[in-house]
């Protein structure tokens, strides 16, 4: 039984439970106390001090969001001392900051902006201790750019690096001074483990780190009329994307977006949704493949379980952490890049263009992407297959560039050929959706019959628990499957790189084995993307999830070998899943990484 | 207004010979624990790091957390600029600070003790560990269950802040922690610890030895007792005493200095400094019953005489606290940045005078808004600096 | 395998292998190689299991732990205020004159690097430095010179 503590914030009673911090307990009473180094996904650091608040009768102020309440507590948000502290650690700030807002990536949306506009720093007196003669930017990893003149050293980056990716490819370095956010000896982000999954970027309260926006370049595109120039939207996007441009958490805009990117200019707007179908037939067939190798030919290094391939973050992340697991991974690209090879061929094919004119432009949740788009391997219609990344919160800054009011949009379907999508798709947006898609699929398959669960949705797969593992039985199968009678298929869904870290580890020490194992690198799958909008955080996540899931069920197919697009590519062009084609177009191979 | 302090006395308790300690550590462990913490209670010792935290007390409080796994740990992190007490405590008297460690720990109930010792006493590690060696061969002679390391830490001043000292135990970067939760319910390892300076460690073995009063007999209310004091700067006689705690510091200036001293620093870098029109009113002991201003001091007493100039030491200690913050918070960080490029622009002449004031008030807000004591106390000497000698910041 | 590898070897058995042994081999390893290498740090980051940016991070914290190039002898020379006050500069001045290197150098056949220093913890016998881990105290500018024509003789 905890304790029920009584303080006063502002003169105001609040009643909170032992060890509630003072932040949290002005929340109840609707006090905001701003912060900075405080996100609510990570620990609490209590190194920004902006969150500081007077308790009657203490000389020194208390961090709010370090400090747990204790009964009698009289508490001043906005003191006089209180605010003249605070002004001077935003000036602080300030003064060791780059101030050059209006050329900064993140103007209008930098949280130390927000603060010196909240109090009105109208003056710097400080010392400006910027050196522009000292300070480079690093600018080379095709995903993220770190730029020190802009960071506050609050941390958030390293504590998510390290709490939710268990990457730790940023870490606090040196002292006093000097100390900075650093990686293994200041070396470029693009040489180490970082896997670019950009979910600093997204807690990033200022703009040291942000994504390397492609805006330009695909304007550029878009204003060259000899170009061809296409758009794939990802699943999450259109769960988040509403965020940017007014909707609260959890609206789904999928109409409207493709509404809007019509208006941009693009020659057409597709669905990378079609690719997650046929993801799901690739995919699906493989583990099918590996099964029968492993059950019925006996043969004994069958690399189980097969690790899905679709989060570009969790590929680099085991090619640096477990090399030696890298053939469990299917051989799948991810949706993205089926899509730019597909469209530089079989659309290309079809639509009787000239794949040289076409620029292939991805929108994902996703900074990972970015790099992924850039693999050498990535070639696979003799073209770079997608030419250029933009995430969630880049399409937003086109959208309100191109003067469009988002909000009156009618309502608009993708186009067609590559455009058609299911239910199953749409799931690949959230943690545990590939899993639960394959399942639809593959089960079916396998028996000729719908997977037992209601309206198709495999609950047991669902939620936002890190590491989540679950079986069905295969019972009846066909004649073609008879060697699963019986058989137990285990999966197991992780999320977050620290949580696909102990999955790993599990499967290392053989404490546990599976048939099939689903990560994505970002908490919450997808929808919790480093491309994503800013903020996002358990609640929001858990929004988009519930957005997406609706979009599932307001699809009138709900099954990837159900898509009639995906049916006709197979018997136009593809052949069959794992055919020839699919190998040269669809499939790929991975690297062992330094681990450094 | 002399006559509340008391005389400087010199006592010669600390440095008195160890070697009586297998005797001293016997008879401790066979007394009670709370006949032994009244005893320390009733000293009225206080933390001689220069925090002055009743010393008893913080192991009475260790010693009512519930846990099996305790450590003591002995702050031989000295770092302070003019201080240099404790190396010679553990060079000359390490078997007090040993038996005292395992006294504490029979108290508190812990099995393991540390010494935190600086990367810059290097070549005391192997005597200690010789010492120890034997410490631990009685102790397992008498069957008491306490072994003692020595960590060596690697040229870090902040480590000697307590919370620092643990992250820096456990491998990581020394950046001090959020308080609460505090050291006697979660320190090292998370586990409940006391920890303590190497001098206030060496107090409890005459404590334990004569009994609380002799002790308690030295100094004046709420300054209990002797302390040591390194001296340096402009004095004939640099070196280490003992004084009895409550002397003013005209009396110590007068035995001490080389007859131009213009000021003291009292404290170290993160102390006050002095200026001559004040050494009659200030006295050196615990905020109490002494009439004026009295200083705590972890027992640096550095002089200075009118040769120099208090700019040039101002910049000094800026200089060091700038490289030497752990530079997690924000006031601590850019604040010593900004006072050392603040009091250069003032001299330069590139700031006005009047600058002086804003640095002053922003010394204030590092004072209120530091995350541990260092960032706290860079004002100490910033104010009590600027605000006596404001012309020689100028021109 | 080669040396540094064995010796990182032998640090990890010999403190062991968790997060709290990392200060201890990083001091054994600057014993060793005179500073830690890049690639020194890569191997310890293996041999702990840690992030090699964490290993980074924590040895750029503490002085002691140099990541770049050091020469055999590493002259620290005190700068805190008594040591300041009592000619530090005119010892800083002997040394760079002897050695033809300014403070961050090391000299050319690698023997001795120059830097300065926080507070030693002698300042009741300033002017203060250490070379390695020996200290020399009380310092002239012809007893720097002795001093160091001692450490020309050592081997290198």
């Amino acid at each position: 039984m905890s304790e029920t503590i009584h303080i006063t914030i502002n003169g105001i009673p609040v009643e909170v439970e032992e060890n509630t911090v003072i932040l949290d307990a002005a929340k109840r009473i609707n006090v905001v106390i701003p912060t900075l180094c405080y996100h609510q996904d990570i620990c609490v650091a209590g190194n920004c001090r902006v969150c500081l608040v007077e308790v009657t009768g203490q000389k020194r102020l208390a961090a709010a969001c370090a400090t747990p309440c204790e009964e009698g507590m009289d508490i001043l948000t906005n003191s006089l001392k209180v605010r003249n502290c605070r002004k001077h650690i935003i000036e602080l700030l300030l003064s060791e900051h780059h101030s050059d807002c209006t050329k900064c990536y993140k103007n209008g949306k930098c949280e130390l902006q927000f603060l010196a506009s909240e109090y009105k720093i109208m003056t710097q007196d400080f010392i400006e201790l910027y050196d522009e003669k000292v300070h480079t930017i690093d600018n080379f990893s095709p995903s993220i750019v770190k730029d020190d003149s802009k960071c506050i050293r609050c941390q958030r980056c390293v504590r998510t690096c390290e709490e939710l990716q268990g990457v730790n490819a940023l870490s606090v370095a040196y002292k006093g001074h000097r100390m900075k956010i650093s990686t293994f000896y200041e070396k470029s982000m693009n040489e180490v483990v970082c896997t670019n999954c950009g979910q600093c970027v997204n807690r990033c309260p200022t703009g040291a780190l942000v994504e390397k926006n492609y805006i330009e370049e695909v304007w550029e595109a878009i204003s060259n009329p000899d170009l061809h120039v296409v758009v794939q939207t990802a699943p999450a996007v259109r769960v988040g994307l509403g965020e940017e441009l007014g909707y609260p958490a959890g609206n789904r805009v999928t109409g409207k977006m493709v509404s809007a990117l019509k208006r941009l200019g693009f020659d057409a707007v597709l669905d990378t949704d079609f690719t997650a179908d046929l993801t799901i037939l690739e995919e699906g067939s493989e583990l099918l493949h590996r099964l029968k190798r492993a059950l019925l030919d006996k043969e004994s290094n069958v690399p189980l379980p097969m690790a899905t391939s679709c989060s570009p973050g969790w590929i680099k992340y085991i090619e640096h952490m477990y090399p030696e697991y890298l053939p469990n991974l299917s051989t799948c690209k991810s949706p993205q890049q089926m899509f730019g090879a597909l469209l530089k061929t079989y659309y290309a094919k079809v639509r009787n263009i000239d794949p040289k004119k076409i620029v292939s432009v991805s929108v994902m949740p996703c900074t990972a992407k970015k790099f992924e788009a850039a693999r050498p391997e990535m070639h696979g219609s003799g073209y770079r297959d997608v030419d250029y990344v933009l995430t969630t919160r880049e399409l937003a800054i086109m959208i309100k560039q191109a003067g469009i009011n988002f909000a009156q949009l009618e309502e608009m379907e993708f186009d067609r050929l590559m455009g058609e999508s299911t239910g199953a798709a749409v799931i690949f947006g959230v943690t545990g959706g590939v899993t639960e898609a394959a399942l639809r699929t593959v089960y079916e398959i396998v028996t000729g019959r719908e997977i037992p669960f209601k309206n198709l949705v495999v609950l047991p797969i669902r939620g936002m628990e890190g590491v989540r593992m679950s079986s069905v039985k295969i019972e009846n199968p066909l004649e073609e499957w008879k060697f699963l009678e019986g058989v137990e298929l285990n999966y197991a869904v992780a999320h977050g790189l620290t949580n696909a870290k102990k999955a790993m580890d599990q499967i290392k020490n053989g404490s546990a084995s599976f048939h099939f194992l689903e990560v994505m690198a970002c908490p919450g799958g997808c929808l919790g993307g480093g491309g994503q909008p800013i903020p996002t955080n358990f609640e929001i996540r858990k929004k988009r999830a519930a957005a997406i899931y609706a979009e599932d069920l307001g699809k009138p197919i709900r099954k990837s070998h159900e898509n009639p697009e995906v049916i006709k590519i197979y018997k136009d062009f593809l052949g069959q899943p794992l055919g020839e084609l699919s190998h040269k177009l669809l499939h790929t191979s991975y690297q062992t990484r330094e681990r450094s | 207004m002399i006559e509340q302090h008391l005389l400087l006395k010199r006592v010669d308790f600390i440095f008195v010979q160890d070697t009586d300690w297998e005797k001293i550590l016997q008879k401790s462990i066979h007394r009670s624990r709370q006949e032994l913490i009244n005893e320390l209670i009733s000293s009225e010792l206080k933390g001689r790091g220069g925090a002055g935290f009743p010393t008893g007390l913080k192991w009475k409080l260790t010693s009512e957390v519930q846990g099996n796994e305790k450590y003591v740990i002995c702050n031989a992190d000295e770092g302070e600029p003019g201080t240099f007490k404790d190396r010679e405590i553990l060079t000359r008297v390490p078997y007090k600070v040993l038996t005292a460690m395992a006294v504490c720990g029979y108290i508190v109930g812990a099995s393991n003790g540390i010494i935190y010792l600086r990367g810059e006493y290097q070549f005391l590690e192997k005597p200690l560990n010789e010492a120890i060696n034997e410490f631990s061969y009685f102790c397992k002679k008498i069957n008491l269950d306490f072994t003692i390391k020595v960590f060596m830490g690697s040229g870090a001043y902040i480590c000697g802040e307590e919370t620092a000292l643990f992250e820096s135990l456990e491998g990581k970067r020394g950046e001090p922690r959020n308080k609460p939760p505090y050291p006697s319910v979660n320190g090292y390892r998370n586990k409940p610890t006391v920890i303590n300076n190497v001098e206030t460690l060496a107090h409890t073995y005459t404590i334990f030895k004569y009994g609380a009063k002799k002790f308690y007999d030295l100094g004046v209310q709420y300054s209990r007792g002797s302390k040591l004091f390194s001296v340096s700067g402009d004095t004939p006689k640099p070196g280490i005493y003992e004084l009895e705690l409550g002397m003013s510091l005209q009396d110590f200036v007068e035995e001490f200095g080389d007859g131009d001293t213009k000021a003291v620093q009292v404290g170290g870098a993160s102390g006050f400094l002095v200026p001559r029109k004040k050494f009659s009113e200030t006295a050196i002991g615990y905020q109490g019953k002494l009439i004026g201003i009295s200083l705590p001091t972890g027992g640096s007493m550095m002089l200075f005489n009118s040769s120099r100039s208090m700019y040039n030491l101002l910049d000094n200690y800026l200089e060091f606290f700038r490289e030497e913050s752990c530079g997690q918070c924000t006031p601590c960080r850019i604040g010593c940045q900004q006072l050392l490029a603040g009091i250069k622009a003032v001299k330069k002449g590139d700031r006005p005078a009047p600058y002086l004031d804003k640095l002053l008030k922003l010394s204030e807000t590092m004072q209120f808004t530091a995350k541990c004591g260092l960032g706290q106390s860079v004002a100490n000497s910033f104010a009590s600096i600027v605000e006596n000698f404001r012309e020689e910041m100028i021109y | 395998m080669d040396s540094l590898h064995n010796r990182i070897i032998a640090l990890a058995d010999l403190h062991g292998r968790t997060r709290e042994s990392l200060l201890p081999i990083l001091q054994g390893v600057v014993e060793y190689e005179n500073y830690l290498s890049q690639r020194s740090m890569v191997e310890i980051s293996r041999e702990l299991d840690l992030p090699a940016a964490e290993v980074f991070g924590t040895a750029t914290f503490y002085s002691f732990l140099e990541h770049r190039k050091m020469g055999k002898f590493t002259i620290r020379v005190c700068k805190t205020i008594s040591c300041s006050m009592m000619g530090k500069n005119q010892i800083i001045l002997a040394i760079k004159d002897m050695l033809k290197i300014d403070i961050g150098q090391t000299t050319q056949d690698g023997r001795f690097s120059l830097v300065e220093t926080n507070c030693l913890g002698w300042c009741h016998k300033a002017p203060a430095m250490v070379i390695n881990h020996e200290v020399y105290t009380e310092l002239t500018p012809e007893k720097v010179r002795e001093i160091l024509s001692d450490y020309l003789k050592k081997e290198l």
